[in-house]
């Protein structure tokens, strides 16, 4: 076991490393650098001004020169300082990546809460009217075009509609909080309604699905039927006897929907307009700003390989087959 | 047992026989199935592939045939004359008409019998609109899916068929590609496509290999998988033992056998990638505004004016995504419970 981790861990940094290097190429190549972004609207600026700027910001370097720096400051946990804001990558992302990843934890509870309880029921009722109508709600949602549906909630919703939930930013501008208040709390969770129950409700159909696939595999089992004959109540085969083991799988996915709770933010955030770092990033693109984007993308390149870390090692803990090959 | 069994039967039969009055010929009753037909009757059992086939063709109908039978083109653009009513394409002093004062663009108007779903904010026809974004949502789809499949099938088959060091480096390209986040990229790649100055109409073209490029990781660690069982089946054995080249062994006797899944892999991705097109037409890193699609249609919205008063603009198009990617979910569903022989009904 010990053997396989150490592997997998060798492996992870091989490919984290391929990973930079194709970012860091892209992300090089992209238009019209930041000094010239930042200066195209003074004109006093004369080209050996930028020249200076270029070498200060170390964007003179040739693509695979300012990788070999980059890596060597990564490193060492310095992802430089952004050009947008001005200050370090790593403060930005501490000070950001708690909005994101709060948003993002509540939206996972819920889908949890509402996957498992329907996806136990769907499997139970397969092919009845039941499983028929939430396998139709649970598609509806897989193939739901987010923008959209964020639209949609904000005219139904929102002030142009209904007026329930604001539909835009995370608290009320007008009014200024001091130190924390029960009202400000209030205030984030009426601004978060309509962002978590967009992102419940496109997100929640593939965790729903899986419940239901593995749950069914599960109660065909020879054990299942061994379990009813020996007149075990249909409570305990379901849940005990069944839905234990649906569980190792369900972990396992818990594993590798790490990184989307950081990734799926871009849109998200984007189309409410909350302060996150998938929002900032959007920004950061316009505005090609190398180290943010270097480092919100290699924050998630890294949250996906340790999701792959974890749900392999889950795998093997649960399945010995997997540690010999 | 056996022969017991056998009189059992015969006495059955002769039973019947004498109920009906003549003896029933048991092998012409029998069906006779082929495999496809089998997978063919299963698939037609299930209600929902039958509705997300239905809204295929209706929707392939509709964006391919569609343009030829409207009568307006995708860029054509309609104004309102001094007196308020629009401006008929064949009247003798058209362009007068249109260009004398109180004259302007006839746009956001309502849907009515002219245009069948209003005009959008430059005028045009939103319904012939629709047809053709409809027609780039297809078309990526299609081709995103062939490129993936190309490269999935070819690099995860040679992953699967050779092993060694040849499999470890496909497979950690495949994590490569599967640990770099989508959208960001994307966001990336199309300022890099403004900065190599590609032209606009060029453009959704590149976006469809790129996409092609970075989705074949799926379809290659789904094809390695299954042929790394297969590889062990002993008809691979005989195959071995017949002498055949090793191209001609994964072409012949491996991809055949994994078919099922990637058809059904196939069906769905093709409605993923849909989906992801429109979001990233909706970002404004997709199709270029000036072709319509049904990702920048929904862009719309972004208007606060047009998303209280003009809803005609923005939920069709956005309807036309849900309902044509939900299609292909039902339809892939319904595949892969008709290729499972467990999954009988």
């Amino acid at each position: 076991m010990r053997q396989f981790i150490i592997r997998r861990l060798l492996i992870s940094i091989i490919v984290l490393l391929g990973v930079s290097m194709m970012l860091y190429a892209l992300v090089r190549s992209m238009p019209s650098d930041y000094v010239t972004l930042a200066t195209a609207t003074n004109p006093k600026v004369t080209p050996e001004m930028k020249e200076e700027l270029r070498k200060i910001y170390g964007l003179d370097k040739s693509i695979p020169e300012g990788y070999v720096n980059w890596l060597g400051s990564a490193v060492k946990g310095e992802f430089g300082v952004s050009l947008k804001f001005n200050r370090p990558v790593t403060q930005i992302i501490s000070e950001y990546a708690p909005i994101t990843f709060t948003v993002a934890f509540i939206a996972l509870v819920l889908e949890l809460l509402i996957a498992i309880p329907l996806g136990i029921l769907a499997a139970r009722k397969q092919y009845t009217k039941t499983d028929y109508i939430i396998t139709t709600l649970v598609f509806i949602g897989i193939s739901m075009p987010t923008f959209f549906f964020a639209a949609l909630l904000k005219k139904w919703f929102g002030p142009a509609g209904l007026n329930w939930f604001p539909a835009y930013g995370l608290l009320q501008a007008r009014v200024i909080y001091n130190g924390f208040s029960f009202a400000k709390l209030l205030d984030y969770a009426q601004h978060l309604v309509l962002p978590i129950s967009m992102w419940v409700v496109t997100g929640v159909g593939s965790m729903l699905r899986y419940t239901r696939t593995n749950m069914l595999e599960v109660l065909n089992a020879d054990y299942i039927r061994t379990a009813r004959a020996k007149g075990v109540s249909e409570h305990n085969v379901v849940y005990s006897h069944g839905f234990r083991n649906t569980l190792i799988t369900l972990v396992t996915l818990l594993g590798s929907s790490l990184p989307g709770l950081f990734s799926g933010a871009a849109i998200t955030e984007g189309l409410f307009a909350l302060e996150g770092l998938g929002n900032i990033a959007l920004t950061a693109s316009h505005q090609a700003d190398v180290p943010y984007l270097m480092g919100f993308n290699m924050l998630l390149a890294v949250l996906t390989i340790i999701g792959y870390l974890i749900s392999d090692i889950l795998y093997a803990a649960v399945d010995p087959r997997v540690r010999l090959s | 047992m056996d022969e017991k069994y056998q009189d059992s039967l015969k006495k059955d039969a002769m039973d019947a026989s004498e109920f009906s009055g003549e003896v029933e010929d048991v092998a012409a009753k029998q069906l006779f199935m082929t495999p496809g037909q089998i997978v063919a009757r299963q698939f037609f059992r299930n209600r929902l592939a039958i509705v997300g086939l239905v809204i295929l063709v209706i929707a392939i109908l509709f964006c391919v045939v569609g343009p030829f039978l409207s009568p307006y083109s995708e860029t054509e653009m309609f104004y309102l004359g001094a007196d308020g009513q629009e401006v008929p394409k064949d009247v003798p002093n058209y362009s007068a008409r249109i260009s004398e004062s109180g004259a302007r663009l006839n746009k956001r108007a309502e849907p009515d019998s002219v245009h069948l779903l209003g005009t959008t904010e430059l005028g045009h026809d939103m319904f012939t609109r629709l047809m053709y974004g409809g027609r780039v949502s297809l078309m990526v789809g299609f081709i995103v899916v062939f490129v993936e499949l190309l490269l999935g099938v070819t690099l995860g088959g040679i992953a699967g068929y050779y092993g060694g060091w040849i499999d470890t480096i496909i497979m950690r390209l495949v994590e490569i590609f599967n640990s770099i986040p989508f959208i960001p990229l994307m966001l990336i790649i199309s300022s890099v496509m403004i900065n190599l100055k590609i032209p606009e109409g060029n453009k959704i073209y590149y976006t469809m290999v790129i996409m092609g490029v970075l989705y074949w990781a799926g379809v290659a660690r789904l094809v390695r998988g299954q042929i790394l069982s297969l590889r062990e089946m002993e008809y691979m054995q005989a195959a071995e033992a017949g002498g055949i080249r090793g191209s001609r062994k994964i072409m012949r006797h491996l991809i055949p056998n994994v078919m099922p899944q990637i058809i059904v892999m196939a069906t769905m991705d093709l409605g993923g990638v849909i989906l992801t097109e429109s979001t990233m037409s909706y970002l404004g890193i997709g199709t270029s505004a000036m072709f319509a699609s049904w990702g920048n249609m929904v862009q719309a919205v972004t208007s606060d004016v047009i998303m209280r008063n003009a809803p005609y603009l923005w939920i069709p198009p956005g309807l036309a995504i849900l309902f044509v990617v939900l299609a292909f979910n039902f339809v892939g569903d319904g595949l892969r419970d008709a290729f499972d022989p467990k999954m009988k009904r």
